[in-house]
This record gives structure tokens, C-alpha cells and sequence, in this order.
């Protein structure tokens, strides 16, 4: 039998990304409406309880919490990598390439193990406090670990590269005759970088806030590791309601809840993308 | 029209990386003038330009504005605006904010942004385009709105970038006819860059023929296309016959006889030479006659045969190879009494030409064309 | 002076970025268990790792893994990437759009919606389910890379081959596959990257049946220090920069 390989790959794409995809993400959002049940995970009937709960005192402010780490983090990661992406951006290849291929080199190490590594520096007995002991700026080991500080320190370690990829893309296409022209037309510095710079890179900077800030949120071992008991991220409810607890309605909620942040932040992007006229989405080649 | 300079350059030198692009450049650009940088790729004409325009810094060098030097001035402070060769419109601002951007750079009111924005679309015709995104647009209209967001600065010198090579043939002359008019129009000093020849002679006040970094020749489109004052602007611009020849005699002031491919004949020309002087003697393809009579004694000029003809509608092309190996290029209008009128490949010509025609010039090298 | 200011902004970045590798990797032979001081060199601690049986397992789990994850990765993603570019068919701009989503998605919601459907599908928890998540989220990152390739070259190269009579599947293997050949080994460089870091959707998806690092090295740093987590980062650092140089060397050959 002739296999028709156009079929063949049509086929194959719609029905992997259908099962592995779009149905579970339908399921997902079915469970956050169904009721929890120890033995068979979700059942019937549907029910908006888990949604309820998520104001809970309890649940909202771990919440809230997560929200200003995830921002904390974006926010710094953004002013680190805009600068560093734009210097990169107007290297030449070669040094643009090996700067970003040494980007990538740490990812091989396994995120959880550099998180481990992190702590190793943070820790009372670890290279920061030896450092500051030794120059006699403290008397005693300044407690870093399991603080807010930690947690963004390693949110921001694990997720500065998702920031820059998107940033030097955008950079990558930023057409230097607008610049000059900019220039000739009589704009200095500052309102180059905001007339024109900005909302050029917009898209880059969206699409790297929405690598950053979503993940940042769902980082459980990173709070895990640095942040101790009081430093909880969403990821942590989560993992613990489907893991530990098995109330899987209600970690579907805040997972969807989840979904329903990107969303909106997906389409802040297609806005920006489509302000400078470009197609966003895969055609965008952002990443 | 008596004109003074506007701009000067004197003695400029730039270097990219130790390669020199320009050294000890000099160049006069007078008021009001439209005046065209003309040269191949490569030959330093867009530096000059980014030069006047304040993108590079000279190593060397002044860049006079009316007798102030300003070759340290940053580009936005310079009065002076450039359409981009690939327009560079803002894509993520309108018509009228990308025509607005130079006055509210300038702090210029709100209400006379409006009206002066208002004007300069009206003058390039796309007045209700004011609220379309570059993406939108021809790349006519583009080209408009490129030289819009330029000219309502009132800029002292319009600067442009091989402006209209992006366009198609057709819209080109329409362009070209256009920019001259707007430039009229408007009074201001045009500095146009091209690699184009036909756009340089048709548009210009005055053209600068630029290679490898140095100035060949600055004049008139006559000027450049009837005396060229060496072989390569000779060849650059339009077509030309180079003959080889030698002064023999001088019949009086610009006046000599002339040994061409062993024969002697008398010349005209605007130099100087001593007798055993080697010279060029040009012609343009449409500066010399064919001489097709069948017998051999009654035919005039240099005997050859016909390589190839073309017809071209309005001229009839001719290739015709000389006994001495040497190929000429005619170009001869129709004859209306004669509609008929062609060559059959190999038939035996004489070519000649109106005394008097020829353009002559030292030779700069030696041998056979 | 703006020079100045620039690189050392780079080189501050990059400390940043390095400095816990390092200490991994002098950790890895450090005497000292702690790590907080450099007590003199041994390899003790790849003995150790030698001896810890289920630790190893798991760490040829993680790479084998990675390997199978990429290169299915990269064989299903290249064949989406030339749908997309190349035909039309019901719900592609669905296709494109779901495949946005995975890439977009953080990972604790892509965990989920994996442990969804394996439940759902009653699929064991194990190496299938660990592989089929894995090669999902990285297949956006391959198509992405392909696809931009694709939209690089001529479109009428395609045509005159079709031109020239070959059938589909030719085409695809005399014509595409060559020219996107470098996209084909960027993409599986990628998912292997990204198969190795992860963590979060390893947690969900696996089972006790097969247990992959992040899992196993996850219960010995929450409680304490462990010295064969430095060894397992330099091997796989140094097992990871031996296979990029391979393949760079490859690629380089071929081009």
C-alpha cells in the first residue's frame, strides 16, 4: 500500500497536537468544574466550589504573594535583559552567537541542580556570607535563604535567558534606518529609545514577560529549595492539590486561573505585534 | 540665475576600519540648486551623503553651512532632512504622525502641526491618507510620505538616497518628474544620490560624477554628457566610441589634424595639444552616419562590416567592426522617406561622422578600444 | 568609556549566570562535603556516584530520555513545520495556534494538562507517558526553527522540483530535508536542552517505574548537601558540551 505522505503528515500533526494538547486543556478546564473525589480524582456533578476557594484567605494571599514574586522577578529580569539583549543584538554574528550559545550552556546542568547550587551561595555558611564575614561589612551570617530575596534571586537566575532570546529577536529586526531617521528628524536619545525603540520592541518585550512571569509562578522547587515555608509560589498549591492532597478540581481552577492570565497577556502581544504590523504568532520566529 | 554656495566641502577625509573612502574631497553645492551625486556602488557617493547629513563624522575636514563649520554637529541639530533609500517610515505610527514627528521633535504647537502636516501631504497629493499605517500604501505613496516627513521641516538642503530605485520603471519617471517640480516649487536645495545616469542628466541642476572616491567631474547634464572631461565619465554616462589617435598638425587655437586608425583628419576640442600628443576621440553612438552605398570608392569614413542591428523602435542599433578589429556602436533615427530602412549582417558600411562632433580628450591609455 | 560600560555589563551577566556552575563543578572535587571551603582534590565523589546505584539509573534515564525526546521531537516537528508551510488542510490555523500555546504555557500548566490526559487515556505513568510530554513541549521549539528555515528559501525551488516529477515524500527528502538540514539539528539541539532542564512536567508525569534525575535528585537536596549532585552536573555539563562540539563539527563538515 502507498502511504500518501501528505496525509500522512497532515494526520499526524492534527492528531498529536489534538490529543496531547487541545483535549487536555479542554479537560483541565472541565475539572476545575467538576467535584473532587479522593478515590476517582474528579466526578460529577458540576460545581463552581473549587473556583470558590480560591478566594479563601488562606489560597488568596499565597496567591497575591506569587503574583508580586512573579512580577518582582519579571521586572528584573526585563532590566537586565533589555540592555544586555540590545548590546548582544548589535554584536556581530559570531559574537552574538557564541554569547547566546553560552546562554544555553547551563540549561544542560538540570534547572534543579543550579537551584541547589544557589543555595549553596546563599547559605549561612555559604560564598556570600563568607565573603561579607571576611570583609568585616557584618559580624554575623546575614540570613539570605529562605527569604522573598532568595526566591527571586533563583527565579530570575532560572529565567533570565527566556527574557533575552525574545528581546534579541526583536532587537534583531529593529531596522537601524528608523534610528537614523529618527535622528535626522531631530530626536535625541531619550526620545529615540521611547518613540521608536519601545514600541518596536514591544512584542519582544511582552513575549519575554509572558516567558518569564508565567513560569516564575509555577516554580515550585525553586521556593522549595530557597524560599522555606513562607515563600510559596502558585506552583506549589498546585502541585500539592494534584500530587498530595488529590483534590484535582481545585488545582485545575488555579491552574486555569493560570491560563486565564497568559491570555490576556497573549493578547496585549497580538496588539503589539499587530501595532508595528507584523504577524505574531509562529510566523513571528520571536524565539 | 546668479546662485551662492550653501554648502561646502572642503578637504574631507573618511576612513571606515583604515580603509580610505574619501581623501581630500571637495565640493561646492549652491543655493537652491538640485544637485545630483552620481556614481557606481561603491563609489563613496552615499558617504558623502551621510556626511552632509551628519550620520558619520570626517576624520579630516570641514562641512561649511554658509561659512559655519558644522561637520561636529549632531544629525539631529543639522537643518537638514533625508529621504531614506528604503523611505524607513515608523511602521507603528500613521501618515500623519510620521509626517508630524520631525515638528513635535522641534516642539513646534499642536495647531501648526496640524496645518503644516496638513500642507505637505496636500503638496505630495495623499491628503486622505493621513490616518494609514506605512504597511498600507503603495510604494509610491510611500515614497510621498518619505518625502513629506522630510520637506515640512523646511529643511535648508533635502537630502536623498537613491530615493526612487525601489520603484518601478514607469513610477520612476513619474517620480522624476515630480521631485523636480516639488523642488522648483519649494526652492530648496536638493542633494540627490544615483547610481542611475538617466535619472542624474533628467532631474539635475548640476551633477557630481564620483569614482572610487574622487570627483571625475562637476557640471551642467550638457556639460557632462557632451564633454566629458575623462574616459570614465565618458563610458559611465550613456554609451560612447573611443578612437585612438594622434595630433599630427595644428591648424589654429582648439584646432589640429589628427592621425585616427591611420587616417588624417582635422578636429575641434577645448584642449591644448602638442604635436605627437596621443588623444581620445569620442563619439556617441547617435553622432555617427552610416554610409551604406553599394560602391566601394563613393562610400565615406573608416570601412567595416555590421556585426549585429537591433531595431528599437525609435532608433535602429547597429554593431560594426572596423578593419582594425575595433567595434563601434551606432544609433540612427528612422527616416520617414524611407520606412524600410536596414542593415543586413555582414554588408560592407563606412562609418563617419559630422566634423566637428567628435569630443576629444588626452588619451589615458594606450592601445585599441 | 561606553565600551567599558558595556562589557562589563556582559561579564557581570555572565558571572551571574556561571557562578553556581562553577561551584558545582570545583565542588565535584572537593574533599570537603560542604562545599563551603576547598579541603584538597579527590575523585571520591565519582566513585560514590558509581556506587549509588539508583542515582545512576536515573541519571542514564534523564539521558536517554532527552535523546529519544529530541529526536522524535525533531522528526514529528519538521514534518508539522513543512505542513504548516506547505499545505492547506482543515484546522491549520488551529494546528499553528495550539502549537503557540505549548510553547507559550508555563510549565506547570502543561504538567497538568499532561497528567489530564495520561489518567484520562489510562496510560501508566512511566516512560511512555515521561516521553510523549516531553517530545510535546519541545515540538513547538523545533517547528519554530524549521519553519523560519522553510520561509527562508526560495519558494520556487519546491516547484521546480515538483516540475521536474517528484512526488511529495521525494521532494521532501532530496529537496527540504538538506536545505533545513542545520534548522533539523538547531531544533534537536533545543529539545534536548530543554529535556534535560526540565523538572516541573517530569514531577507530574513519571511514575516510580522510571525515575529520572530531577526526581531522584529532588529528595536528596531538599533535606541536605549532597556531593554526587555536584558530580551528576559536571558529567552532564561536560557529556552535553562534548556532544555540541560533535555535532557543530558535523555541521560544519556537511556545510
Amino acid at each position: 500500500m502507498v502511504i500518501n505522505f501528505r496525509r500522512f503528515v497532515i494526520v499526524l500533526t492534527v492528531v498529536w497536537l489534538g490529543l496531547f494538547v487541545l483535549v487536555p486543556h479542554v479537560l483541565v478546564l472541565l475539572t476545575s468544574v467538576m467535584s473532587p473525589d479522593p478515590q476517582h480524582l474528579a466526578v460529577w456533578p458540576l460545581t463552581l466550589n473549587s473556583w470558590g476557594r480560591l478566594l479563601e484567605p488562606l489560597y488568596a494571599e499565597v496567591f497575591w504573594h506569587s503574583l508580586w514574586l512573579s512580577t518582582l522577578t519579571t521586572a528584573i529580569c526585563l532590566l537586565l535583559g533589555y540592555p544586555f539583549a540590545y548590546i548582544v543584538a548589535k554584536l556581530p554574528g559570531v559574537w552574538r552567537g557564541l554569547l547566546l550559545f553560552l546562554m544555553i550552556v547551563p540549561f544542560w546542568t538540570n534547572s534543579l541542580i543550579r537551584t541547589y547550587a544557589i543555595k549553596l551561595i546563599l547559605g549561612n555558611k555559604g560564598l556570600v556570607n563568607s565573603l561579607l564575614l571576611a570583609s568585616g561589612l557584618v559580624d554575623e551570617p546575614v540570613q539570605l535563604l529562605y527569604t522573598p530575596f532568595a526566591v527571586i534571586f533563583g527565579l530570575v537566575y532560572v529565567l533570565l535567558p527566556f527574557m533575552v532570546l525574545p528581546l534579541v529577536s526583536s532587537f534583531g529586526k529593529l531596522d537601524g534606518t528608523l534610528l537614523e531617521a529618527a535622528h535626522d528628524l531631530g530626536a535625541g536619545f531619550w526620545q529615540r529609545f521611547r518613540l521608536i525603540i519601545v514600541p518596536l520592541t514591544m512584542p519582544g518585550i511582552i513575549a519575554g514577560s509572558l516567558m518569564v512571569f508565567l513560569p516564575a509562578m509555577g516554580m515550585f522547587y525553586v521556593a522549595d529549595l530557597l524560599g522555606g515555608a513562607k515563600n510559596l509560589l502558585l506552583g506549589n498549591i498546585i502541585k500539592n492539590q494534584f500530587l498530595v492532597v488529590r483534590d484535582w478540581p481545585f488545582g485545575a481552577a488555579f491552574s486555569v486561573a493560570l491560563i486565564g492570565i497568559m491570555a490576556v497577556l497573549l493578547w496585549l502581544y497580538f496588539l503589539a505585534n499587530r501595532r508595528i504590523n507584523r504577524a505574531g504568532g509562529l510566523d513571528d520566529e520571536s524565539f | 540665475m546668479t546662485r551662492s554656495p550653501i554648502l561646502t566641502l572642503s578637504n574631507i577625509s573618511k576612513r571606515f576600519a583604515s580603509q580610505e573612502v574619501l581623501s581630500d574631497f571637495n565640493l561646492t553645492i549652491q543655493d537652491g540648486e538640485f544637485f545630483t551625486i552620481l556614481g557606481p556602488s561603491g563609489c563613496g557617493k552615499t558617504t558623502v551623503l551621510r556626511l552632509i547629513a551628519g550620520f558619520e563624522q570626517p576624520n579630516e575636514g570641514q562641512i561649511l553651512l554658509n561659512g559655519d563649520d558644522i561637520a561636529r554637529i549632531p544629525a539631529e541639530k543639522r537643518p537638514f532632512n533625508t529621504v531614506f533609500q528604503s523611505y524607513a517610515l515608523f511602521p507603528h505610527l500613521t501618515v500623519f504622525d510620521n509626517v508630524a514627528f520631525g515638528l513635535k521633535m522641534a516642539g513646534v504647537d499642536v495647531q501648526d502641526i496640524a496645518v503644516r502636516v496638513a500642507d505637505a501631504l496636500a503638496i505630495v497629493r495623499l491628503s486622505e491618507f493621513a490616518t494609514r499605517k506605512p504597511h498600507q500604501l503603495s510604494g509610491g505613496q510611500k515614497q510621498r510620505v518619505a518625502i513629506a516627513r522630510a520637506v515640512v521641516n523646511r529643511p535648508k538642503i533635502l537630502l536623498l538616497d537613491e530615493s526612487l530605485s525601489a520603484l518601478d520603471y514607469k513610477l520612476r519617471q513619474q517620480m522624476q518628474l515630480e521631485l523636480k517640480q516639488l523642488q522648483r516649487q519649494l526652492g530648496i536645495t536638493f542633494v540627490y544620490v544615483t547610481h542611475d545616469q538617466e535619472e542624474a542628466l533628467s532631474m539635475s541642476d548640476r551633477i557630481l560624477v564620483m569614482h572610487n572616491g574622487q570627483a571625475q567631474q562637476v557640471g551642467t547634464p550638457r556639460e557632462i554628457y557632451e564633454s566629458p572631461r575623462n574616459l570614465f565619465v565618458a563610458q559611465f554616462i550613456g554609451e560612447i566610441n573611443v578612437f585612438d589617435g594622434e595630433i599630427v598638425q595644428a591648424l589654429g587655437e582648439y584646432q589640429y589634424e589628427a592621425s585616427i586608425n591611420g587616417v588624417v583628419r582635422e578636429i575641434r576640442c577645448d584642449h591644448r595639444f602638442a604635436v605627437g600628443d596621443k588623444v581620445h576621440v569620442m563619439l556617441r553612438p547617435e553622432d555617427l552616419r552610416i554610409d551604406c552605398r553599394p560602391d566601394v570608392a563613393e562610400r565615406k569614413g573608416f570601412p567595416g562590416i555590421v556585426l549585429e542591428r537591433s531595431y528599437t523602435g525609435q532608433t535602429l542599433n547597429s554593431h560594426i567592426e572596423l578593419e582594425n578589429g575595433q567595434t563601434l556602436m551606432a544609433h540612427e533615427f528612422f527616416d520617414e522617406d524611407d520606412p524600410d530602412f536596414d542593415y543586413s549582417i555582414n554588408q560592407k558600411v563606412g562609418v563617419d561622422w559630422v566634423p566637428g562632433w567628435e569630443h576629444v580628450i588626452p588619451a589615458e591609455r594606450s592601445g585599441k578600444a | 568609556m561606553m565600551k567599558v560600560f558595556k562589557w562589563s555589563f556582559i561579564a557581570a551577566i555572565f558571572a551571574y549566570l556561571y557562578l553556581p556552575i562553577a561551584i558545582l563543578v570545583i565542588n565535584s572535587f572537593n574533599v570537603s562535603k560542604y562545599g563551603y571551603e576547598w579541603k584538597g582534590f579527590t575523585l571520591n565523589w565519582y566513585a560514590k556516584l558509581w556506587e549509588n546505584e539508583a542515582l545512576a539509573q536515573a541519571f542514564l534515564n534523564s539521558l536517554l530520555i532527552a535523546t529519544l525526546a529530541a529526536t522524535a521531537a525533531t522528526l514529528i516537528g519538521t514534518l508539522m513545520a513543512l505542513a504548516l508551510y506547505r499545505y492547506r488542510f482543515p484546522l491549520k490555523a488551529t494546528s499553528s495556534g495550539l502549537l503557540f500555546i505549548v510553547m507559550m504555557s508555563p510549565d506547570i500548566v502543561l504538567a497538568i494538562t499532561f497528567l489530564v490526559i495520561f489518567i484520562a487515556l489510562g496510560i501508566q505513568l512511566g516512560f511512555w507517558s515521561l516521553l510523549i510530554a516531553h517530545i510535546t513541549f519541545c515540538l513547538p521549539f523545533v517547528v519554530i526553527t524549521v519553519y523560519a528555515q522553510l520561509k527562508g528559501f526560495d519558494q520556487y525551488l519546491l516547484e521546480a522540483a515538483q516540475d521536474l516529477g517528484a512526488s511529495e515524500s521525494r521532494i521532501f527528502r532530496l529537496i527540504i530535508f538538506p536545505l533545513v538540514f542545520p534548522a533539523i539539528v538547531a531544533g534537536w539541539l533545543l529539545s534536548f536542552t530543554l529535556s534535560l532542564d526540565d523538572v516541573i512536567i517530569s514531577s507530574f508525569v513519571t511514575g516510580p517505574s522510571f525515575e529520572i534525575l530531577p526526581i531522584r535528585v529532588f529528595s536528596m537536596v531538599k533535606v541536605g548537601v549532597s556531593p554526587e549532585v555536584n558530580v551528576l552536573a559536571t558529567l552532564l555539563l561536560a557529556l552535553s558540551l562534548l556532544l555540541v562540539t560533535f555535532s557543530t563539527l558535523l555541521l560544519r563538515r556537511k556545510h
